[in-house]
């Protein structure tokens, strides 16, 4: 006797057997199974780049104005969460005597650059180097790829970087570049300075983490949006969070390098 | 159907679905725009707005006392004070019971802010006349692992809790992006009525431990001493607090008064060899900072 089949089971079971061929070759459809040949190197950053960070950003002031576009006034500190021992240093804060120590910088290190109004020129320096230079004090910082570790020695006002694309993982070979995704930076072996112009401090040993992510405007010009998190037990009784809004531009026409000033 | 998902997986070796659970209770991080995102701005102080002509003179004939009419004392919180306020708020999904699909995203209303509720399921926006809620109306989409939100429909109110303006014709998109714990909410708002360019601005917010109520305190009018029949105001050119800032932190008018221009890197050259910092903090100098939710 015929067992007669529901159409609706009937529609399942060809689903099933179109899932169960797809599955069967899955792994040849991926270029690699158990024991085949072994997978290529892995993409460099540049070719796994889910977006294009390159070219030139300027910052939209819409917010902190008032801390960001000009040097606030000494004593205003404002959201930022300094401990007891943050806010002495921060009351001590004299202009004169950084310039007197060479320290005109202490506002542009990596804590605070991106915060600081001005253009970003963005460039692979190579496959697995991204480079960021500033026109706001001239600085470059530098974020290395592929599994970089930091060598330690001597600290710097960027201090090092090490950066990952964070990407959708999957089984097998992932698609290059990857279909979206965000950069994490990870900046340690800093140089101490300030959170802002007027002296709120860091200490060498904060650890900045950044995550860089780009958004299609309602024009469809790419922002960059930079949430930049400032871990400093030493003077800051919790995480600064910030994130900072960029704007790509098509020229360097807007590039204006300056110095590094203690009182602009 | 089950082919096709396998066949996609085959092509492109990962899940086809990028969706991220934004589902949870956010705490606000008040560490940008402290006096915005806490007790309030000054009376006028449109810093950072890309407000046109018009934006401006709307805000300077506005007062405080505004907000005790009936009509308008809910008009601060459109889903632009999502991003303007202090708050957190808690993130959960509706959910279509047969196919598992996520038919909307609701993010709770918090201290006076209306609910909003994003829709995933393709429906058609409204018709431009229907109605315009304090919520207004979204729509949302993965963008990869982005929830892109466009929110329409937005009851005329304020761009800024002193009467910076927001007209009906605004809307605003919403970007959500989560990484770890850490959600950032990227909105641009355009207002061809009050802006000359879409107003930026990026907040985050960490995931929390402690639950906000899903439906806070609303926004409900009551008799505040404003006599029906006057609409307080001041009359063109007679705000008595047009340059309390600008005296306070040393900025020319035209910074306080907001635009465009302002907001960008050049516009320092304005400014090098005219201002003088403050000699001390004027006003608002504490050096707290706040992490808030709905229920504090």
């Amino acid at each position: 006797m015929k067992t007669v089949i529901p159409m609706k089971q009937q529609h399942s079971r060809k689903a099933f057997v179109v899932l169960a061929a797809a599955l069967a070759l899955l792994p040849h459809a991926l270029g690699q199974g158990r024991g085949g040949a072994p997978a290529g190197p892995p993409p460099t950053a540049k070719a796994l780049a889910p977006f294009d960070l390159s070219g030139y950003w300027v910052s939209v002031v819409t917010e902190d104005w008032r801390y960001r576009m000009v040097p606030p006034a000494k004593g205003d500190f404002q959201a930022m969460p300094m401990n007891a021992d943050g806010l002495k240093v921060a009351n001590a804060w004299d202009p004169a005597k950084d310039e007197a120590a060479g320290n005109q910088c202490m506002y542009y290190g990596a804590p605070a650059l991106l915060r600081i109004p001005g253009n970003l020129h963005i460039t692979w320096q190579d496959d697995q180097t991204l480079k960021i230079d500033t026109d706001a004090g001239t600085q470059t910082r530098i974020l290395h790829f592929g599994g970089w570790k930091s060598p330690g020695g001597e600290r710097s006002w960027q201090g090092d970087t090490t950066a990952t694309w964070e990407v959708p993982r999957g089984r097998g070979p992932q698609p290059v570049p990857a279909p979206y995704g965000a950069l994490k930076t990870v900046t340690t072996n800093l140089k101490a300075g300030y959170l802002r112009k007027n002296g709120v401090p860091y200490s060498e040993n904060a650890i900045l983490t950044e995550y860089y992510d780009v958004i299609k405007g309602v024009d469809g010009n790419p922002w960059l949006v930079v949430t930049g998190m400032v871990e400093d037990p030493q003077y800051l009784r919790m995480t600064l969070i910030t994130s900072t809004n960029f704007k790509k531009i098509a020229s360097a026409s807007g590039w204006d390098p300056s110095p590094c000033s203690a009182r602009w | 159907m089950l082919g096709a998902v396998a066949l996609a997986i085959a092509a492109t070796g990962r899940p086809a679905f990028a969706e991220v659970d934004l589902s949870g209770d956010w705490v606000a991080y008040g560490h940008e725009d402290p006096m915005e995102r806490g007790g309030g701005p000054y009376a006028v102080d449109y810093i950072g707005l890309p407000l046109n002509e018009q934006g401006r003179e709307r805000a300077l004939l506005y007062t405080a006392s505004q907000i005790a009419e009936p009509e308008r004392q809910c008009l601060y919180y459109t889903s632009q004070y999502l991003v303007g306020g202090p708050f957190g708020f808690k993130m959960w999904t509706d959910t279509e019971p047969i196919n598992g699909r996520t038919i909307a995203w609701h993010i709770s209303g918090t201290n006076d802010r209306a609910p909003i509720t994003i829709w995933m399921d393709g429906r058609p926006e409204p018709s431009k006349y229907a109605l315009h809620p304090i919520g207004g109306w979204a729509s949302g989409k993965w963008d990869g692992d982005t929830l892109a939100v466009k929110e329409t429909h937005i009851k005329a109110g304020y761009l800024r809790r002193n009467g910076a303006p927001l007209s009906d014709q605004a809307a605003i998109t919403f970007h959500f992006i989560r990484h770890g714990n850490l959600l950032t909410i990227i909105s641009e708002t355009v207002d061809p009525v009050y802006l000359t360019e879409p107003y930026v601005l990026s907040r985050n917010y960490m995931l929390g431990t402690q639950p906000i109520r899903p439906v806070d305190t609303p926004c409900v009018p009551g008799y505040e001493g404003q006599e029906p029949g006057t609409v307080p105001h001041y009359l063109p050119g007679k705000n008595p607090s047009i340059d309390e800032v600008s005296k306070m932190y040393n900025l020319p008018l035209e910074v306080v008064l907001g635009g465009a221009e302002t907001l960008y890197p050049d516009y320092r050259k304005k400014l090098k060899d005219k201002y003088v910092a403050p000699a001390k903090c004027p006003a608002n100098c504490g050096y707290g900072a706040f992490e808030t939710n709905a229920s504090q």
